[in-house]
């Protein structure tokens, strides 16, 4: 073949790849009728949980994922309204979201409350004056997670393991500062509910010890690697979440609530009050509160979580029931504790001392 | 008046061209910036931003412990990549520029900067896999039995001098060997026929005209590397925190943009320092 032969060839397929692929985009753009714009955490961005919703109502769902409540109002303050339909955000959270007027009513009989955990539906957290703002849709604990071959797990079993000298250099915090400070609450033999200004100087002193003895401070994907890896042998403000997607491969990882009980995270879902779809964005909660969606998103590939949906256990394979160890939910959920919920003076303030805890 | 109307018409002909860079860096560089820099004049409160001009934000920076240091972190981490990277790719561009036969040159720098064509967070997880405890370098040492125990190599600042300089020696490469192939050959020879040995034709001929091609890639680097926070993040473990970090909490966890402007101006001040002292070497002369 002659170099100009080739060469007209060439642009021969790159023009009908590109024709192809211009057609293609246009029929994508045509198969999905409507769009639905979804501000979330990272379990939500798995197609295993979001492509059946789409090919069920014939919908394209935009995914914006975030981390952090800070993250998610700094994004909905850049935003105009209208721009979000449904947000995910912390639990304990959602009134800060009611008070910013951006959070609309959804039909409490629209949801399935009644087949929710009864811890589970929190109905002082998503609701106001009577009316639904939100449904907690996912929970778990941060503990700690550790592997099981190289320390003692006798030794998990007290929550001052996080602070103590034993595993100097093996240890990660997980860098979030609300549950690792509602951590260090419950360590020091208070309710997380109760964590004022005047618990701080006792929080930071042994923020100041835990950063002494741990290697590294890292965020969710770093944790998990480090973790698996054997980096380090213990994660403090791991647990299931952390875990459990990892069972079948790192069977030598593990995670336990100490005796002092655990920090409760649990994730809400919401309609935006702005949205141009609420119906639409209705039924995306519904979808994610159904059964299966509670089962899908439980075992989302991002992070495994527990669903708040009781019914969903019909969903899931026995296996991973016990990677979630569903069965010891009862007992957890008595342990453990919500996230602290402080006035913006507090979050400064317990900001302030993660920061300065990581500086030192 | 006719000199002054093709005046008039070439002066018009000189803003049209200039123009389009002119609104350009008017739209997404001056504006921003003014917008920026009033913003870091105001300040959050509570959950609100309160739009009354103070300058409590540099204040803040300079009494808090944790911020300031943020500073000295980049300014120690910046300097010293900038200083290794330097000193690594000087002696790579020279190879590349004077050892290695012309028909090769081109291979040769296409292999100096193929680490460029991957991504920058991959390249920063492959580091941090290199480095680990279960890394290469540690089982390649304990292999050997030169090592008993694994070396902390990760999570430190170690790490994170590594994965800049891994990055920057190739884009100082590439400003070293652009500016070595422009010199004559007979500057050598003329300090050769004047009794010059090796070392002293380096030191008193091709070091002083390679060096604004060493600035602008210093200069480059320093700018690249005080702003970035991803290696840091991802190599350091966090257990240190760069200014560019203290920035993206400011947003991503207290939404608090006059603070997070106010430390961007603190973070352009620094690079406006840098400029200042690489000009001399950096000033576009005429031909």
């Amino acid at each position: 073949m002659t170099r100009s032969s080739a060469g007209s060839t060439a642009h021969r397929l790159f023009s009908t790849t590109a024709a192809v692929a211009f057609v293609a985009l246009l029929a994508g753009q045509a198969a999905a009728a409507e769009e639905l714009n979804a501000l979330v955490w990272c379990d939500h961005t798995d197609p295993a949980l979001i492509e059946p919703f789409e090919k069920a109502n014939d919908v394209k769902v935009n995914l914006k994922e975030y981390e952090g409540t800070g993250a998610g109002i700094s994004i909905l303050e850049q935003s105009r309204p209208g721009d979000w339909d449904v947000m995910v955000i912390d639990a304990v959270d959602v009134h800060r979201v009611i008070d910013m007027g951006l959070l609309g009513e959804m039909p409490a009989d629209a949801l399935p409350s009644a087949d929710l955990f009864p811890e589970l539906r929190m109905e002082a957290n998503n609701t106001k004056d009577g009316k639904t703002y939100a449904v907690t849709e996912k929970f778990g604990y941060n503990t700690i997670s550790y592997d099981k071959t190289k320390v003692d797990p006798k030794d998990m079993e007290d929550l001052s393991v996080i602070w103590s000298d034993k595993y100097k250099g093996r240890i990660a915090l997980y860098d979030y500062y609300l549950p690792m400070i509602g951590l260090v609450q419950l360590g020091l033999g208070k309710k997380t509910a109760e964590l004022s200004e005047a618990d701080m100087p006792a929080i930071e002193e042994k923020l100041s010890a835990m950063k002494a003895v741990s290697k590294q401070v890292s965020d969710v994907i770093s944790s998990q690697t480090a973790l698996a890896t054997g980096e380090v042998d213990i994660l403090v403000g791991g647990g299931e979440w952390i875990t459990a997607s990892l069972a079948k491969d790192k069977p030598n990882l593990d995670w336990i609530v100490p005796k002092q009980g655990a920090v409760r995270w649990a994730q809400s879902i919401a309609v935006m009050k702005d949205s141009a779809k609420p119906d639409l964005a209705l039924k995306f909660v519904q979808y994610i509160m159904s059964p299966e969606g509670q089962a899908r998103l439980a075992t989302s590939s991002c992070y495994w979580g527990m669903p708040t949906n009781q019914k969903a256990g019909e969903h899931l394979a026995p296996e991973q029931k016990q990677a979630l160890r569903w069965d010891d939910q009862a007992g957890y959920l008595q342990n453990t504790q919500l996230y602290p919920v402080p006035s913006a003076e507090l979050d400064q303030k317990m900001q302030d001392a993660w920061t300065n805890m990581m500086q030192q | 008046m006719t000199t002054a109307t093709l005046e008039d018409r070439e002066r018009r002909k000189a803003w049209g061209f200039v123009a389009p860079a002119f609104i350009w860096t008017l739209a997404f560089f001056v504006v921003p910036f003014v917008y920026m820099v009033a913003m870091s004049l105001w300040s959050r409160q509570g959950r609100d931003i309160v739009r009354a001009w103070n300058l409590d934000n540099y204040a803040r920076f300079l009494t808090e412990g944790a911020l300031l240091k943020g500073l000295t972190n980049s300014l120690e981490i910046t300097l010293t990549v900038t200083a290794l990277s330097v000193l690594l790719a000087y002696p790579l561009a020279w190879i590349i520029a004077e050892r290695v036969p012309k028909r090769w040159q081109r291979m040769a720098l296409i292999l100096a900067i193929l680490p460029f064509w991957t991504s920058y967070v991959v390249r920063s997880y492959s580091w941090l896999l290199v480095l680990s405890k279960g890394g290469v370098i540690n089982q390649a040492l304990l292999g050997i039995g030169l090592i008993s125990e694994p070396l902390e190599l990760a999570s430190n600042r170690t790490a994170t001098v590594i994965g800049f300089v891994h990055f920057f020696v190739m884009l100082l490469t590439l400003t070293i060997y652009s500016n070595l192939i422009q010199l004559s050959p007979n500057y050598r020879r003329a300090a050769a026929d004047l009794g010059a040995n090796g070392f002293q034709t380096f030191r008193h001929v091709i070091l002083p005209l390679t060096l604004p091609g060493i600035m602008t890639g210093a200069f480059l680097t320093f700018v690249l590397c005080i702003g970035d926070y991803i290696t840091p993040q991802i190599l350091g473990g966090n257990n240190e925190l760069v200014l560019p970090q203290i920035i993206m909490l400011q947003i991503g966890r207290r939404a608090d943009f006059p603070m997070a402007a106010a430390l961007s101006i603190i973070l352009m001040l620094a690079v406006t320092v840098a400029y200042i002292a690489c000009a001399r070497w950096l000033k576009i002369e005429r031909a």
